[in-house]
C-alpha cells in the first residue's frame, strides 16, 4: 500500500509541477502585464503545491532523496503527470483551454481529498483548494470573455477548446496504483469527477457561446509514465542545471 | 530561562520580507509558541503554498531564537491560514503602508469586491486583476485619486 501511496503522491506532485513549469514559460511574454502576472501567480501556486507533495513523497520514500531530487533527478518515464499539463502553451487560447479543463478538475479533486483518510493529503488539499478557487474563476472568466468576445477571439478559443479536448479523458481515468487507495478512502475515485466536471464545462462553454467538442480521439498514459514527446523537452529545460552541476545551490 | 512571552516578543521583531511593515505575528502565521524542558516549540503556517518568503522567515526565526534557546521549528498546513488571523494592528499598518487590508465579499466569476482606496478612502475603486505583485494581493485602482494600489486578498 505504501508504494501505491508514493506513486499517487508523485502523480499529484508531478502534475502540479509540470503545469507550473509550463505556465512559467509565459513570464514576460503575455499580452498585457496584468495577465502575465496572473499566469505566473498561478504557476507559483502550483509549484508551491508540488513542493508540499514532493516533501511528503520524500518522507514516505525515506531513501535519502529530498524534494529537489524528486523534482530534478527523475527521468521522463518516472514522471506520472497527466498528459494534459505537458502539451505546449501554444497561443493564449490554447494555454487557457488547457488551464480551464484542468482547474475545473483540480477543484473537484481538492474538494474530494478533503475527505481523504490520509491526514497529510487532506491538509495539502485544504491549503490548495483556497488557491485553486482563484484559478478556476480566472480561467472560466477568460473562456467566457474570449468566447463571447470578437469573432477572432471566439474562433480561436473554440479551436483550442476542440484541440485540447483529446487530453481530458485521462483526468477521469484510474491508474493501477489508485485502486487500493480508493478502496481505503485515501484517494478519490477520479471517475466520480466525470459528471460534475462535464456539467461545469458545459455551463461555462454555454455562457461563452462555445460548442462542446465532439467525442473523438482520446489519449492517456501520463499517469503511468507513458508521455508525449513534449515532456522530455520540459524536463531538459527544468533539470539541466541540476543535471550538469548536481547539488548546485543559489 | 526564556519565557513564552519573550519568544512572542522576539517573533514580533521579524517582519514579512515582502511586506516589511507587517511582523509575522501580525500576519497570523505563527500558530503555536510553547516551551517544554528548555526547548522552544514554534509552529508556523504558510500564507500561500508557493510563498517564497517562507524559507527566509524560517531562517530569521532560527537566527532570532537559537542564540537564547534550543528551537524546534515546524510547519503545519492544516488548518489552512486565513486573513481572519491577521491582527487589527496589522490591518492598520497595512493601510498606512498603502495596501488595502482584506475586505470580504462575494467570490466567483465577474464579481468585484469593493475595496476602499487606502490613500483617499474613496470607495469608487476598480479591480484591475485578481492577481497582484505577490500571491496574497490583488490589484486595484482608485477612480477618484487614480492611484493604483494593492489589496491584501481576503483568504477564507
Amino acid at each position: 500500500m505504501k508504494n501505491e501511496l508514493i506513486d499517487y503522491v508523485l502523480h499529484l506532485a508531478d502534475t502540479s509541477l509540470i503545469l507550473g513549469q509550463r505556465l512559467g514559460e509565459w513570464c514576460g511574454h503575455a499580452f498585457v502585464l496584468e495577465q502575465d502576472i496572473a499566469i505566473t501567480n498561478i504557476s507559483l501556486d502550483l509549484i508551491g503545491q508540488s513542493r508540499s507533495l514532493y516533501q511528503y513523497a520524500a518522507e514516505l520514500l525515506n531513501d535519502g532523496r529530498d524534494e529537489d531530487a524528486l523534482c530534478m533527478m527523475r527521468n521522463e518515464r518516472e514522471f506520472k503527470n497527466l498528459l494534459l499539463v505537458e502539451i505546449p502553451n501554444g497561443d493564449f487560447a490554447q494555454t487557457l483551454a488547457r488551464q480551464f479543463y484542468f482547474d475545473v478538475y483540480h477543484e473537484l479533486q481538492c474538494q474530494a481529498l478533503l475527505n481523504s483518510k490520509d491526514e497529510r493529503l487532506k491538509a495539502i488539499a485544504e491549503k490548495s483548494l483556497k488557491e485553486v478557487r482563484y484559478h478556476v474563476t480566472w480561467s472560466a472568466e477568460w473562456v467566457i470573455r474570449l468566447g463571447d468576445g470578437t469573432q477572432e477571439s471566439h474562433d480561436r478559443i473554440q479551436k483550442s477548446i476542440n484541440e485540447v479536448w483529446m487530453w481530458t479523458e485521462e483526468l477521469m481515468s484510474t491508474a493501477p496504483y489508485e485502486k487500493e487507495l480508493i478502496e481505503k478512502g485515501i484517494a478519490p475515485d477520479s471517475s466520480s469527477f466525470k459528471i460534475p466536471w462535464m456539467n461545469k464545462v458545459k455551463e461555462i462553454l454555454k455562457e461563452a457561446t462555445l460548442t462542446l467538442p465532439a467525442d473523438e480521439t482520446k489519449q492517456s498514459g501520463g499517469k503511468v509514465g507513458t508521455h508525449t514527446e513534449f515532456l522530455g523537452y520540459i524536463l531538459a529545460d527544468l533539470q539541466h542545471i541540476q543535471r550538469s552541476y548536481p547539488g548546485l545551490k543559489w | 530561562m526564556v519565557t513564552i512571552d519573550e519568544i512572542w516578543q522576539k517573533l514580533e521583531e521579524i517582519s514579512d520580507p515582502e511586506i516589511p511593515v507587517l511582523s509575522i505575528v501580525d500576519l497570523g502565521i505563527v500558530r503555536v509558541v510553547d516551551v517544554k524542558e528548555g526547548v522552544a516549540h514554534v509552529v508556523i503556517t504558510p500564507t500561500y503554498s508557493g510563498c517564497p518568503a517562507m524559507n527566509v522567515i524560517e531562517e530569521e526565526i532560527q537566527s532570532k531564537l537559537t542564540p537564547f534557546i534550543k528551537l524546534d521549528l515546524s510547519t503545519q498546513l492544516s488548518p489552512a491560514w486565513t486573513t481572519d488571523w491577521m491582527s487589527e494592528a496589522g490591518k492598520e499598518k497595512l493601510k498606512a503602508y498603502g495596501i488595502a487590508p482584506p475586505v470580504d465579499g462575494p467570490g466567483g466569476m465577474f464579481s468585484e469586491v469593493k475595496v476602499p482606496c487606502p490613500r483617499c478612502d474613496s470607495s469608487n475603486t476598480k479591480l484591475v486583476s485578481q492577481f497582484g505583485s505577490t500571491a496574497c494581493k490583488s490589484f486595484y485602482q482608485c477612480n477618484d485619486c487614480f492611484e493604483p494600489f494593492d489589496h491584501f486578498k481576503c483568504h477564507r
